[in-house]
């Protein structure tokens, strides 16, 4: 048992070891601490905004989506949304954003963990932040189209607007309303995250490399010498 | 501890303090990139520099040949023409007159931008058509009778320091001696206060340097408290006034109960005006018919005009209103119709009431922006008179009287405290002020505004000699009343003037034998004689009698109620408003309530049922957050409309008295769905008893 444990989080650096190489075992460190800071900040900022532009709005509408919540001229939106029979955007994603601040702060204490880790397993717990980027766009896609194709039949213009999948980025339109989205700095930021975290893994692991399969070539020798022995 | 550790807790550390720098700048950048992403769209508008090619120059002078535009005119159209989109720099409040509003203008554009109703009710704002109980037509009663209809005057705008704060707007009604108080946040009128001593007066609406009293004077001598006298007791039992509103400015509210009034001889006193600076603390205000003159034109008697004419002098009458103000709390006051009122002998024996005489028959007093100089136009003088506060002071302390009236109010001696006379022309009126050392006063006879300099510390200003007319520009027709920029504020701004003609006579397409006003826009922002009219607009909805112009900068006017369910009335959020969600019909009775709520594009409940008889209170709330998604509400044939601005709740009652089916709608096209935003009031008639059932009306669908 001890022995897997050992194996999972790996070696440990003598401190000897760790003068002597200074740069190779912090920067990979300061790479992941870098990705946590920009994953918890991105919690502060937009992931995705969209703009809507119609001749009765001259200053627009905007929505403003943030991991937690939807901000913005949201009531008008839902107000005009009605008439398309389109569901008051309060309801999209509801269980994504009640648990969105919880799951960023444990994808944060993931990577933290994974620095700790000096063996591969480290990237077990580093998926998570490296694929939330996705993720986010593909739960966003899908209540887009979820909300888009599910349309009220019984709603004013019903007959007049079939149902269609709102663009998620980018440019489109539905009645006299141009709509552009795009995503905001917050998920950039968790872009930047999930990136900077595979390349700190690549210094991870040459710098911990090394020093794992001397553990293991040690391991094995003590086996073998047990077997002998 | 390893040094391993060590840079482990320090980083550790340093992200912690970095992550708090980040989130603080980037939550600041959140909040700003809405405003931002908003504010990227109007700053796209900003014109480009002009430069006029040959071949523009030559359309733009093809342009104005064929509409028979010359220079002058192509440059009074490039200073006042507003392109689509762009805001005024100056809102101009003017009194609506005898239409009991009063009305709203951007300068220089001279658009009119709305209507404000105060004294007459409105029904596209809702205003005196909510049913039976209505707030405006309780206080529109006078005397057990609803007086629906005012003939406003004096619109004053709140003071801080002298200067325009944009807060709160008063509005004077001659007819019948009303105040209006009128919000600026959503610019509709809270609170009507009637002159419990007079029925109708002239002095009002004008205000103290920090809005702490609102000054209503009085006109038509009469017995104080609505009471009788023969006019033969004319000189014993008739009496003029000055009333002293207090302002609570936290509450948007006049404070009756911290209200007072001051007895005066019965001369028909005029205009006033607050003093400021060098003046702070005084009111001055202007009187006529000094002769006691008192007309029967029937009987042989030479009629008021010629009558209260005769003299050379009336009296301007100068208040100290702290000493006012200290007397009405010691209690020196009498009640009159429940009301305080500081009677002669206690202002003149407190020293706070004196006279000096003024030329002849004079309109307005007007107080220079630093307040050292007070401007009277006497009407059948040629010259306006300036007079020194200093020298009023001086001459208050050194007791420099030239008499007494038959009241015994000491009037101080003329020459003592005259610092001027500038002859400017034929029937003076009104004066106001500019930045460059500049009055300008209305020449109602000569149908002339006339620019002149002041002296003392104005001196310095412009090229001109002190105390001297500088330029007269005609006007048509008739001037009364005048405005500059923030022109009766300690600090004008010197660009625009108005020019509030009476008569329009032949300046417009005939309108029928009615024809409207005419405001004429001056451009003030030269000096010396360049002072050309640059528009002139008709004002067909009223005689307007004074404006004041505010920079549009300084007003804070909602677009949109601040909360779901907001009570304009007292500016508050209301706990009575429906909710949505909430909304249906009880019944109590006979009583019934309707819970009611709005938007875009229906209003729920659709259908209300009840009996012939009922008293229904209804309730309304607009759950709209939009700019400008206002509704309407009526009920036709009960006079039911209402204006349900975005987020505005608004309750009214009334009694179904009339069976029938009555189908209400939304008054404001509101949306592609407006004429569907409709629903029925059913009113069953009495003793029927096999009602046909609203279900199966429902069950038809």
């Amino acid at each position: 048992m001890a022995k897997f444990f050992q194996h999972l989080i790996g070696p440990r650096v003598s401190p000897e070891e760790f003068r002597a190489h200074r740069i190779r075992y912090t920067a990979p460190t300061l790479m992941f601490m870098l990705a946590r800071v920009l994953l918890l900040v991105s919690l502060f900022l937009p992931y995705w905004h969209m703009e809507l532009e119609a001749p009765q709005y001259p200053n627009g509408l905007f929505l403003t989506a943030h991991v937690n919540n939807l901000s913005g001229d949201v009531r008008e939106i839902d107000g005009l949304n009605h008439y398309i029979g389109m569901r008051p955007l309060g309801e999209a994603a509801a269980f994504e954003r009640s648990v969105a601040i919880w799951a960023i702060i444990a994808m944060f204490l993931l990577v933290e963990g994974a620095a700790f880790i000096h063996s591969k397993w480290a990237v077990l717990l580093a998926i998570p932040a490296i694929t939330f980027p996705v993720a986010f766009l593909a739960d966003l896609y899908y209540w887009m189209r979820s909300f888009g194709l599910n349309l009220d039949p019984e709603a004013p213009l019903s007959a007049s607007v079939k149902p269609f999948v709102p663009t998620v980025i980018g440019e489109g339109g539905i009645g006299q309303f141009k709509t552009y989205a795009e995503m905001g700095t917050g998920y950039w930021f968790a872009v930047a995250c999930g990136v900077i975290t595979v390349i700190g893994f690549f210094f991870h692991w040459r710098a911990y490399r090394g020093l794992y399969r001397r553990m293991i070539t040690r391991e094995h020798a003590v086996a073998s010498m047990e077997a002998i022995g | 501890m390893n040094a391993r550790f060590r840079f482990r807790i320090g980083s550790a550390l340093a992200a912690m303090l970095l992550a708090g720098v980040a989130i603080e700048a980037t939550t600041l950048t959140a909040e700003a990139q809405q405003e931002g992403r908003r504010r990227r769209r109007s700053d796209a508008q900003e014109a480009a520099p002009l430069e006029l090619t040959p071949a523009q120059v030559a359309k733009l002078t093809e342009v104005a040949n064929s509409r028979s535009l010359n220079m002058d005119d192509l440059l009074s159209a490039a200073k006042t023409f507003t392109p689509s989109g762009r805001h005024d720099e100056y809102v101009l409040f003017s009194s609506g007159g005898q239409s009991g509003q009063v009305f709203a203008f951007g300068v220089p554009s001279m658009r009119l931008l709305r209507s404000i109703a105060v004294f007459t009710p409105e029904s596209w704002q809702g205003y005196g058509f909510g049913g039976d109980n209505d707030r405006v037509h309780e206080e529109l009663m006078i005397n057990g009778k609803p007086v629906l209809w005012g003939d406003t005057h004096h619109p004053g705008l709140s003071e801080t320091g002298g200067e325009y704060d944009g807060q709160f707007l008063f509005i004077s009604d001659k007819a019948n001696a009303r105040v209006g108080v009128i919000d600026l946040r959503d610019w509709e009128t809270k609170q009507i206060v009637k002159n419990p001593l007079t029925i109708s007066d002239h002095g009002g609406s004008f205000v103290t340097p920090n809005t702490e009293y609102i000054i209503e004077g009085g006109q038509y001598a009469t017995v104080l408290g609505y009471g009788y006298a023969p006019i033969e007791d004319y000189q014993k039992s008739y009496r003029g006034m000055v009333t002293f509103w207090k302002f609570d400015r936290a509450k948007g509210r006049i404070d009756v109960s911290k209200s007072f009034a001051m007895e005066l001889p019965p001369y028909w006193q005029d205009l006033s005006d607050a003093g400021k600076g060098a003046s702070d603390g005084f009111i001055f205000m202007n009187s006529f018919n000094v002769e006691m003159a008192t007309g029967g034109i029937e009987d042989g008697n030479p009629p008021f005009e010629a009558g209260a004419s005769k003299r050379d002098m009336d009296y301007m009458h100068i208040i100290d209103w702290r000493k006012a103000e200290a007397a009405f709390g010691a209690g020196k006051v009498k009640m009159i119709n429940g009301f305080p009122v500081i009677m002669l002998e206690t202002s003149i024996a407190d020293g706070f009431l004196h006279f000096t005489p003024e030329p002849k028959s004079p309109h307005g007093v007007d107080v220079t922006p630093n307040g050292q100089f007070m401007v009277v136009a006497g009407k059948l003088d040629p010259h306006v008179t300036v007079y020194s506060v200093a020298k009023v002071k001086k001459a208050i302390a050194d007791k420099k009287y030239s008499g007494s009236d038959v009241y015994g109010v000491p009037i101080l001696d003329f020459d003592s405290v005259m610092e001027a006379q500038v002859e400017v022309g034929l029937g003076p009126l009104h004066t106001q002020f500019d930045d460059k050392g500049y009055a300008y006063t209305s020449l109602f006879l000569d149908s002339a505004v006339a620019r002149w300099t002041l002296g003392g510390e104005y001196e310095a200003k412009n090229p001109e000699q002190p105390w001297k007319l500088v330029t007269k520009t005609p006007v048509q027709y008739n001037i009364g009343h005048l405005a500059a920029a923030e022109g009766d504020s300690a600090s004008p701004d010197g660009k625009y003037l108005i020019s509030m003609a009476k008569w329009s006579v032949d300046r417009f397409l005939p309108t029928g034998p009615l024809l409207p006003q005419n405001f004429q826009l001056l451009d003030i922002g030269s000096t010396g004689t360049d002072m050309p009219v640059i528009y002139d607009m008709p004002v067909g909805v009223g005689e307007p009698h004074y404006c004041q112009m505010i920079k549009a900068d300084k007003l804070k006017t909602w677009t949109v109620y601040p909360e779901i369910g907001w009570n304009a009335h007292e500016q508050r959020m209301d706990p009575k408003a429906p909710k949505s969600g909430s909304e249906g019909v009880t019944r109590d009775g006979t009583n019934v309530l309707v819970n009611m709520t709005a938007i875009r594009s229906h209003f729920k409940p659709e259908h209300v049922e009840v009996n012939e008889g009922d008293t229904i209170t209804w309730r309304i709330t607009s759950t709209e957050t939009a700019i400008d998604a206002t509704h309407g509400f009526c009920i036709g044939g009960y006079n039911i409309n209402l204006s349900l601005e975005p987020s505005e709740f608004v309750e009214f009652t009334f009694v179904a008295d009339r069976a029938g089916t009555y189908p209400f709608y939304c008054t404001e096209f509101c949306s592609a769905l407006h004429l569907e935003m409709a629903g029925y009031l059913h009113v069953k008639p009495k003793g029927l008893t096999a009602a046909p059932a609203l279900d199966s009306v429902q069950a038809g669908k």
